[in-house]
């Protein structure tokens, strides 16, 4: 290509561009904002964390700034994701802010040009740099794993297993419960680092067990308590722990191969139908209250630097973790999907 | 027009009947036949060109063929229970000196105001293998707390019970609406002339009910087929999918609706001849019992066996109603939702989740209230005349009609409300985001029944009795307003309360036509089973069937509605 002055030109535009797109400098909460806020009344929440959990922000915030309401839209994140399709494609601006449980999702809505760059000022000051946005379009809101689990009114600590080649057992058969990755993002994260870790042998293998299927990783936890099944196959840790500390005779089991490493990044939509009321919330979200919040009340894992674990609480640095690549799931989220199904017929 | 010459009226008394039922066939024509014309569209074409893959596919893939199949036994199935279970007490309830009739049928009407899903979950929490709270009675009357399970309710006989639980009263309103409307003069006649209870039931009877009861078997297996709340929520945990649930996992990201047009048009189809054999059936005889002298209904008299027929009966209600209501009340007081409650361990916890927590719950009411009323209104209206053309053959071109009417009862709720939105997301009409469109969808999908309930009324009213109105100088209009009106009226006001309560069960095209802020109830409990979330299941199920039965009983007492009573809906 011939360098002519037009040419050039629109070279370094393209790179003032990408300067541009570069994350913004780190907003902090201010009255002018929270008045904005207030102008709005609402915001809509979209997000795959467990309903109680969301609800709980939700309410959190509502006291924090009264005139805000919060309308949580849960479900699975997969779901969430199909959602937010539709309505995008039909030109309903109904989303203000989402927290996923599939970090892939975000590599689309960015790639879509669908989100709004906002960096509150907690995430730039307390967040792993490592862990940040570059074009400040998400921040990384939670951090849990899909540990296995079982109940201990129906399983003996010695006899439990200890990892995922413990499942196929045939003790095991028609006793497990598992979640789903066309619903589930936790789920659909878990399976893609399970078949690149261990192989899609091993799902074959365990879709012989007559596993129960449900959908959201949020309920193989609850069917444990009940006592539906005695082993959750996958599913996620922070139910179990808050069901453990209510009582409930249920133990998580972190799998010698690893277990699966899922992250939960928030986003504020462009077309935000209350813009400045998904500022707030997202700064909320990710101040040291809120994050102190997901770690006591919700018993996930925060990444600001000021959050105190719970004493006893298990540490991420304790335990063997697979390693999570959402542009990897992102890749093959369809083949993912479709195999599945396939060899658990569902 | 012939009945413009014939009436010797003045000018202004100008029979409106026509433009009005021409209009209103417009309306249905716009409700079925454009959401069902982007369907067939889409069924040919992938990415926009034409092609014959997705029916191959459909054809030739067992993911399509097996749920196929097990959609057709599912259907059969519980067409078959329905009927054997439900004309029976059809008949002890209309025909017999059993007690607690009435009762009985409000029981009954519990039955069908329970949505299938709401009774799914309920008999989730009674009958899952391992938790299920008749499973774990079970176990400890025999002490064994390893035992097999008794009841396993994720497998296909479990979804075929719970389709059942939830459907018989489909056949057993038909059927107990046409006993009570049968003149006991015919069967007086019967026994003067000598025939005994079973000849009288044999040569009377039951050829009088028979087109009920078929009716009755036709909309339990179409019911049946297009069902998705039992399936989505059984089906799943049992590793298995119907048509419904398997149309439904092709609207996941990427969404194939090509595919999912084209797996729906085996059900058109089935439904299509389904309906010709009904027709073929009841084509030649006339079934006009409601003429202008009418006896009452005679009763048999059971004797001691008045009182093992009660048992009976009760014993059937307690499927769908007492055990899963019974669950559902434990559930939302218990702290873990399949253990049975005490005083000690009683908590509010999820009452109180749901209605200072859950931030979804106002807004879903009020949708739901709004979009219930609405369309049982609408769709009320659109039924009415439908049916009077089509008994009356009023206009040219009835059969056209007839067979719009009850087209959608063959296209599942998911695949209609997949038509409406490719229908009703571009321009000129964007409706999508809106309750418009789901209230195009909850008409549209309460019309079949609606229009076979009222249609069934028409029949049974002479036509003889309007003839008579419109030859003493009446139009079509004042006949119907003066005649047949007063008649029908129980049957219009059960229609209404009948899609009223169709539109609070409704979940499968308001899973795919809801936004955030178009969500109803139906829709937040599938959500919440999704996670698991029971205890608020319960509570927001127990209110949703609280607020059913008061508008249902409001309606009931309206005094403008003349004390008509409702007997079933």
């Amino acid at each position: 290509m011939k360098l002519t002055r037009r040419t050039f030109l629109a070279s370094s535009c393209a790179a003032f561009a990408t300067r541009v797109a570069a994350a913004p400098p780190a907003e902090a909460v201010t009255p002018a904002l929270i008045e904005a806020a207030k102008k709005e009344g609402k915001l809509a929440f979209y997000t795959a964390m467990d309903l109680p959990v969301a609800e709980r922000f939700a309410k959190a915030f509502e006291a924090k700034y009264p005139g805000v309401a919060v309308r949580v839209e849960r479900s699975g994140a997969e779901r969430v994701f199909q959602r937010i399709a539709q309505e995008q494609a039909s030109n309903i601006r109904a989303v203000d802010v989402v927290n996923t449980a599939d970090a892939a999702h975000l590599i689309v809505w960015k790639r879509n040009g669908w989100l709004e760059a906002y960096v509150p000022e907690d995430v730039a000051r307390h967040f792993p740099p490592e862990h940040q946005d570059p074009d400040g379009t998400s921040a990384l809101t939670r951090v849990w794993l899909s540990s296995l689990g079982y109940n201990t009114n129906l399983v003996k600590a010695e006899d439990a297993p200890k990892s995922f080649a413990d499942l196929l057992d045939p003790k095991w058969t028609g006793k497990m419960v598992k979640a789903h990755p066309a619903y589930s993002g936790t789920i659909m994260t878990a399976t893609f680092q399970i078949a690149r870790d261990l192989g899609w042998g091993y799902l074959e293998k365990l879709a012989r067990q007559k596993v129960m299927q449900v959908q959201s990783s949020t309920d193989p936890p609850k069917k444990l308590a009940l006592g539906e099944r005695a082993v959750m196959a996958d599913g996620n840790d922070y139910n179990l722990i808050q069901l453990k500390e209510r009582g409930q005779p249920v133990e998580v089991v972190y799998p010698t191969e690893g277990t699966p490493f899922v992250t939960g990044p928030t986003a504020i939509f462009k077309a935000a139908p209350s813009p400045n009321a998904a500022r707030l919330f997202q700064s909320y979200l990710h101040s040291r209250e809120g994050q102190q919040l997901l770690v006591d009340f919700a018993r996930q894992h925060s990444l600001h630097a000021q959050v105190t674990e719970k004493p006893g609480a298990r540490k991420l640095s304790e335990i063997r973790l697979m390693k999570d690549d959402a542009a990897g799931v992102e890749a093959q989220a369809e083949e993912i999907k479709a195999r599945y199904a396939k060899i658990f017929g569902v | 027009m012939t009945t413009a010459i014939v009436t010797p009226a003045p000018r202004r008394r100008f029979d409106l009947s026509w433009p009005i039922l021409i209009g209103f066939s417009a309306v249905l024509c716009a409700l079925i036949v454009l959401p069902m014309s982007w369907l067939v569209f889409y069924s040919f074409t992938d990415k926009g060109r034409f092609t014959l893959e997705n029916f191959v596919k459909l054809a030739t893939d067992p993911t399509f063929t097996a749920p196929l199949l097990t959609t057709v036994i599912i259907a059969t199935s519980s067409a078959i229970i329905c009927c054997a279970v439900a004309a029976p007490m059809g008949w002890l309830v209309a025909r017999t000196d059993m007690p607690l009739r009435r009762t009985v049928r409000a029981l009954v009407t519990a039955s069908f105001v329970t949505p299938p899903f709401l009774g799914a979950i309920a008999w989730e929490l009674l009958a899952a293998p391992n938790s299920g709270m008749l499973n774990q009675l079970y176990r400890a009357a025999i002490g064994d707390p390893g035992a097999e399970p008794l009841f396993d309710i994720y497998s296909l006989g479990g979804l075929i019970f719970v389709i059942s639980c939830y459907t018989f009263p489909y056949v057993f309103v038909l059927v107990a609406n046409a006993l009570d409307r049968i003149p006991g003069d015919l069967e007086d006649a019967s026994s003067i002339l000598g025939g005994r209870a079973l000849v009288t039931a044999r040569r009377v009877t039951i050829p009088l009910a028979l087109p009920a009861l078929l009716a009755g078997a036709l909309v339990a297996f179409l019911q049946a087929m297009t069902l998705f709340g039992s399936p989505a929520i059984l089906a799943m945990p049992a590793g298995f999918h119907t048509m419904t649930t398997k149309i439904w996992s092709l609207f996941q990201y990427p969404p194939k609706p090509e595919l999912a047009a084209a797996a729906s048009l085996p059900l058109l189809v089935l439904t299509v001849l389904l309906l010709r054999a009904e027709a073929m059936i009841l084509g030649r005889r006339s079934y006009a019992v409601v003429g202008g002298k009418q006896g009452d209904p005679r009763l048999v008299q059971l004797g001691v066996w008045k009182w093992v027929a009660l048992g009976v009966a009760l014993f059937v209600l307690m499927n769908p109603v007492f055990l899963p209501y019974g669950a559902l009340l434990n559930a939302a007081f218990s702290p873990v939702a399949t253990q049975l409650v005490t005083f000690s361990t009683a908590t509010l916890h999820n009452i109180h989740f749901v209605f200072f927590e859950l931030s979804a719950t106002k807004l879903a009411f009020r949708n739901t209230l709004v979009l219930g009323v609405l369309s049982a209104t609408v769709g009320t209206l659109i039924a009415v005349v439908i049916a009077y053309i089509t008994a009356r053959r009023a206009i040219t071109g009835w059969r056209g009609l007839a067979f719009l009417a009850t087209a959608p009862v063959a296209v599942p709720g998911i695949v209609l409300g997949v038509g409406l939105f490719l229908s009703y997301t571009r321009p000129p009409f964007v409706l999508y985001g809106t309750l418009w469109i789901l209230l195009i969808a909850f008409v549209t999908i309460a019309l079949p029944a609606a229009y076979q309930q009222l249609q069934s009324a028409f029949r049974a009213v002479n036509p003889d009795l309007e003839e008579a109105s419109r030859i003493l100088g009446a139009t079509r209009l004042q006949a119907l307003g003066h005649i047949t009106a007063p008649l029908l009226r129980t049957s219009v006001i059960a229609t209404w309360c009948f899609i009223f309560v169709g539109v609070i069960r409704e979940l499968s095209a308001a899973i795919i036509l809801f936004t955030s802020e178009t969500k109803v109830i139906s829709v937040l409990i599938f959500d919440l089973n999704e996670s698991g979330d029971l205890g608020a299941i319960s509570v927001l199920g127990l209110i949703m069937l609280a607020v059913t039965f008061a508008v249902v009983i409001a309606i009931n007492r309206i005094p403008g509605f003349g004390g008509a009573r409702l007997r079933n809906t």
